[in-house]
């Protein structure tokens, strides 16, 4: 069963300079789905709009971000909520319960001038009573951070105290402690050391053994992915150029882009790795006609130039947008163009 | 220990320069002057005087060199200065010769801690809630009406806000008094009736600066509000569905804050320099009016001594406000 | 550049007020010099006449015309307070830059210096330059004094870019390629301080005019120069509102409340075009 549908959503920054205006096209005509239960993955080199599209999914677009199209569907109890429409109460209500969220950079999301513990009070009492019982507050909390191995001193402590590692979990506990079905993350485990690093992940693990949430956990290290998620989508350029099983990405990517992520796939654990292809990512706010990737791409065609490819089925649960892709692969006869059902 | 390096010798060097740096500039400043303040007394005396000798006119001027500390070469003048400053002593006052301009400042000097201290606390609170508060809601109808006002009343000199409000509200709504800090020929004695009164007539000087005050606070708390809601913590709360007030209080204006207090620190010397204007406009019996009767009156002595003890009223301040600081700021504390 | 002015003037109705404002009192002040009357003489019209088709701010208890009087008085104030903003500009450029590019001890140094006359209360201090030199003080002169105490706030502004452009890839390649530090300040860092300076000359100006109308007001320039705040000084001390002559009074204030208004929203509106950040919460309320 769905969770989250996304359609054709478009999602730009509106920059205005000198008295131009300039559309950085950050998230881009995407469409995708959320399994329940399933870890979505979602992969892409820095500044190809992933953050962009989480905040969009959260209904957190304002200016310069502005929704120039698309629907964002919540199942939720039997109702669909499309979230970019929802008046603000019910949005708040949806928040927390229903979908949480692990921000990206742990130390500019947690007030500087407060403890962790009243941050937690601010973020629970927003969605439960906490004025009546106080004390169970104390304990949901407390009980909270020992399941997921943290110290409860943490909570009388200033964000600028904790150690990044540390400070990561919090937001990871600030995320789940009303234990909600749906988890959007958004780098957990980037700038982390390594070992830090797979703490983390083994954390939103157990989390979600525990809790049977569903995940959709963006980072650009693919190693992650292989590691926790069960779907992987690839972004480029602002939008999802394939998305498969993870197996199978890992397997038989088709995208060349994809196969260079897959490629150039490092021993676990090397930090001086990023994600990159040769050459360049292109500019968001002046992207190139046709296929965003054909610049880089070593067998780009003439109608790579000319048209966008659109997302299309290329063996089971795959979908991949590229011409030469969906051309070569023997398993589908025709590029039949997907949205969603 | 690395804490009292880093961040309280620093603070107690600047204290230090800046009373230095003014104290030097209020030594050189008189010593530009074209008229010679001993021989203008001693003529004010001879004038007064009938017949003095010209043994002890030279005794009297010896005195007078002394007691302004216009005696020796420029280095042992300025020596005696930064003296007299240590013991508190400002030497008299030309015209109310010999009363210490010590003691004419202790007089005045209560009315003008009074009146600034309760308008700057009480502007710096209003002026930065109401601006956080506009800031917050800045799409509304209201909080643009109150960010206009305030955008009319912050660029006025501070003088025509002062003249105007005693004329609108002295001449042509007469409830308050115009002037003096206190009926005349009222007795000293605490009493109801005599705080009524001093309240009564600190009214209008409070109420100009406490307009003025706030419309100041309040631009640069909208802005400072403004930018800070596009913090990540900011953004991060409001996804998470906490409240609007308690994201305008907790997150929004207690991050402010941290700016303003520093700004206010920094605005100590403009702030009493309003305080002067109001007092002069007012009559407001404080060290404003006792400024600008040693202008009208030519008292160099008592200028200089205003001055210099404003120098050190403020860098004392600024030096206070640097000490409790830390204890607002976690960030500072916990290094 | 160019568009970027042009943008202004289309976006922001405070910058095409404020400039309105300024450019319409510009013009006054150059008409200032085709005043029929030396602005210092008294009794060259008759006394305390109300506005007229003659005398159109009407005429003053000193035998002077208000109106010819008012242009005059925009003239010196608007010279004044250019002349405090460039001496005052000089040295805080100065400073900013030497503290800022060389860092360390220096940057120490001149900024405890700098702090402390951003601390110290300068009005007493004015109050006690003006007094000893009163009526000495010419325009230029007062404008210059103004400057000496005015530069320090921005001093400070100017040192914070010059100290985050210092760590940007440019300077490296430039220091790297062996250019000389006066060419790197000026090939380089000009673009980026240039702006600061324009924006933090308004605020200065606004700084320096209300400054000489309060020691104008006590009486502590010379009395003779017509310049807004002398105007004021004149028409409180001879009483003109209890008598009843209110174009005298309201002229110098109503002309002071346009001026720094129109300051201020132009350098409210320079600033906001020179800070995205604040650009983009404007384009949220406009959004509604
Ligand atoms: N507030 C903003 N204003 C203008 N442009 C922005 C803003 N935030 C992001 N962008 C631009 O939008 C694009 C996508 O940004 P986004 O943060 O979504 O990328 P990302 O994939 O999350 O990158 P990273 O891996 O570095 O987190 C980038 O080109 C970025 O420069
Ligand atoms: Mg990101």
């Amino acid at each position: 069963m769905d969770v989250l549908r996304v359609e054709k959503l478009k999602a730009f920054y509106i920059m205005e300079s000198a008295g131009e205006e300039r559309a950085v096209k950050a998230v881009n005509d995407v469409s995708l789905t959320v399994r329940e239960n399933e870890v979505l993955g979602i992969a892409g080199e820095s500044g190809c709009g992933k953050s962009t599209l989480l905040k969009s999914l959260l209904g957190s677009i304002r200016p310069p971000l502005r929704h120039m199209g698309g629907r964002v569907t919540y199942l939720h109890r039997d109702r669909e909520m499309d979230i970019l429409s929802l008046p603000k109460e019910e949005r708040q209500k949806l928040m927390w319960q229903h979908i949480s969220y692990v921000p990206q950079g742990s130390l500019s999301v947690l007030n500087p001038v407060r403890r962790i513990g009243d941050t937690f009070r601010s973020f629970v009492g927003a969605h439960l009573d906490i004025q009546k019982d106080p004390d169970r507050f104390e304990s949901l909390v407390r009980s909270h951070l020992q399941d997921l191995g943290l110290p409860v001193d943490t909570l009388k402590a200033y964000p600028h105290q904790l150690s990044g590692g540390m400070r990561q979990r919090v937001t990871i506990a600030l995320a789940t402690i009303l234990k909600p079905r749906l988890i959007l993350a958004d780098e957990p485990s980037t700038a982390l050391d390594v070992v830090v690093q797979r703490g983390v992940i083994q954390l939103l693990r157990d989390i979600q053994t525990e809790q049977h949430n569903t995940i959709v956990m963006v980072t650009h290290d693919m190693a992650i992915h292989a590691n926790i998620s069960d779907r992987v989508a690839i972004m480029y350029a602002g939008r999802i150029i394939e998305e498969a099983p993870v197996e199978r990405i890992f397997a038989k990517p088709l995208h060349p882009y994809t196969q260079y992520l897959i490629g150039s796939l490092p021993r676990i654990g090397d930090k001086s790795y990023r994600l990159s292809a040769p050459g360049t990512p292109p500019s968001l706010a002046d992207l190139p006609p046709g296929c965003a990737f054909h610049p880089r791409c070593p067998n780009a065609e003439s109608i790579c130039r000319r048209e966008i490819p659109s997302l299309s089925l290329a063996g089971r649960d795959h979908r991949v947008a590229c011409f030469l892709a969906a051309k070569e692969d023997a398993d589908v006869g025709s590029s039949e163009a997907l949205g969603s059902q | 220990m690395a804490f009292l390096k880093r961040y309280l010798l620093p603070r107690i060097v600047q204290y230090l320069v800046v009373i230095f740096i003014g104290g030097t500039l209020i030594f050189i400043i008189p010593r530009l002057m074209p008229v010679d303040p001993v021989q203008q007394t001693l003529e004010r005396i001879t004038i007064q005087g009938a017949f003095l000798d010209p043994r002890a006119i030279e005794q009297i001027r010896e005195a007078l060199l002394e007691l302004y500390g216009l005696k020796g070469s420029l280095t042992e003048q300025y020596i005696t200065m930064w003296r007299r400053l240590l013991r508190g002593d400002f030497g008299p006052s030309y015209v109310q010769f010999p009363t210490p301009v010590m003691t004419l400042i202790r007089i005045s000097l209560p009315w003008t801690v009074g009146l600034l201290v309760t308008t700057t606390v009480l502007s710096w609170i209003v002026g930065n809630i109401l601006g956080g508060i506009a800031a917050y809601y800045s799409t509304r109808r209201w909080a643009q009406l109150m960010e206009n006002i305030a955008m009319l009343i912050r660029p006025i000199p501070y003088y025509i806000i002062a003249l105007a409000l005693l004329l609108l509200l002295a001449y042509a709504l007469p409830v308050f008094p115009v002037t003096g800090g206190f009926s005349i020929g009222r007795r000293f004695v605490l009493s109801w009736d005599l705080i009524v009164d001093i309240l009564k007539h600190a009214f209008l000087p409070a109420l100009s600066l406490v307009i003025v005050g706030i419309a100041t606070w309040f631009m640069t708390m909208r802005l400072l509000v403004s930018n800070l809601l596009a913090e990540d913590y900011i953004v991060y709360a409001q996804i998470a569905g906490v409240q609007d007030g308690e994201i305008l209080y907790n997150y929004a204006i207690r991050n402010a804050m941290l700016p303003q207090i520093t700004g206010l620190t920094l605005s100590l010397g403009q702030i009493f320099g309003g305080a002067l204007i109001t007092e002069t406009v007012f009559s407001y019996p404080g060290l404003g009016t006792l400024l600008y009767s040693s202008i009208n009156t030519g008292d160099y002595n008592l200028m200089m001594g205003i001055t210099l003890l404003s120098v050190v009223a403020i860098a004392t301040g600024v030096l206070l406000m640097d000490l409790i600081y830390p204890f607002l700021d976690p960030r500072i504390r916990y290094e | 550049m160019l568009k970027a002015v042009k943008a202004l003037f289309q976006r922001d109705r405070r910058f095409l007020f404020g400039f309105i404002v300024i450019a319409v009192l510009f013009v006054g002040a150059v008409l200032a010099g085709f005043s029929p009357h030396d602005p210092r003489l008294w009794n060259v019209v008759p006394r305390d006449l109300p506005p007229s088709s003659k005398y159109w701010l009407g005429t003053n208890s000193m035998g002077q015309d208000v109106f010819w009087q008012a242009l005059w008085a925009i003239r010196n104030s608007l010279v004044m307070g250019a002349i405090a903003v460039i001496s005052s500009r000089i040295i805080a450029v100065a400073v900013g830059l030497l503290a800022g590019y060389r860092g360390g001890l220096m940057d120490r140094l001149l900024m405890t210096v700098t702090d402390s006359f951003v601390i110290l209360p300068l009005l007493p201090i004015l109050i006690l330059i003006t007094s000893i030199f009163k009526s000495r003080l010419s325009v230029t002169s007062l404008g210059i004094v103004l400057g000496i105490f005015g530069w320090a706030w921005d001093a400070r502004v100017i040192r914070s870019q010059v100290l985050s452009l210092r760590e940007r890839e440019f300077t490296y390649t430039a220091v790297l390629s062996g250019m000389s530090t006066g060419k790197i300040i000026f090939r380089e860092y000009m673009p980026y301080i240039f702006p600061l300076i324009t924006a933090t000359a308004m605020n200065n100006m606004l700084w320096a005019m209300g400054m000489e109308v309060t020691l104008a007001v006590l009486g502590l320039v010379s009395l003779e120069i017509p310049t807004l705040g002398t105007m004021i000084h004149w028409a409180v001390n001879s009483q003109a509102m209890l008598l009843g002559f209110w174009w005298w009074i309201l002229t110098p204030v109503v002309l002071c409340v346009f001026i720094f208004l129109a300051l201020y929203l132009l350098s409210l509106s320079i600033n906001e075009f020179l800070d995205p950040r604040i650009r983009v919460q404007r384009l949220q309320g406009i959004k509604g």
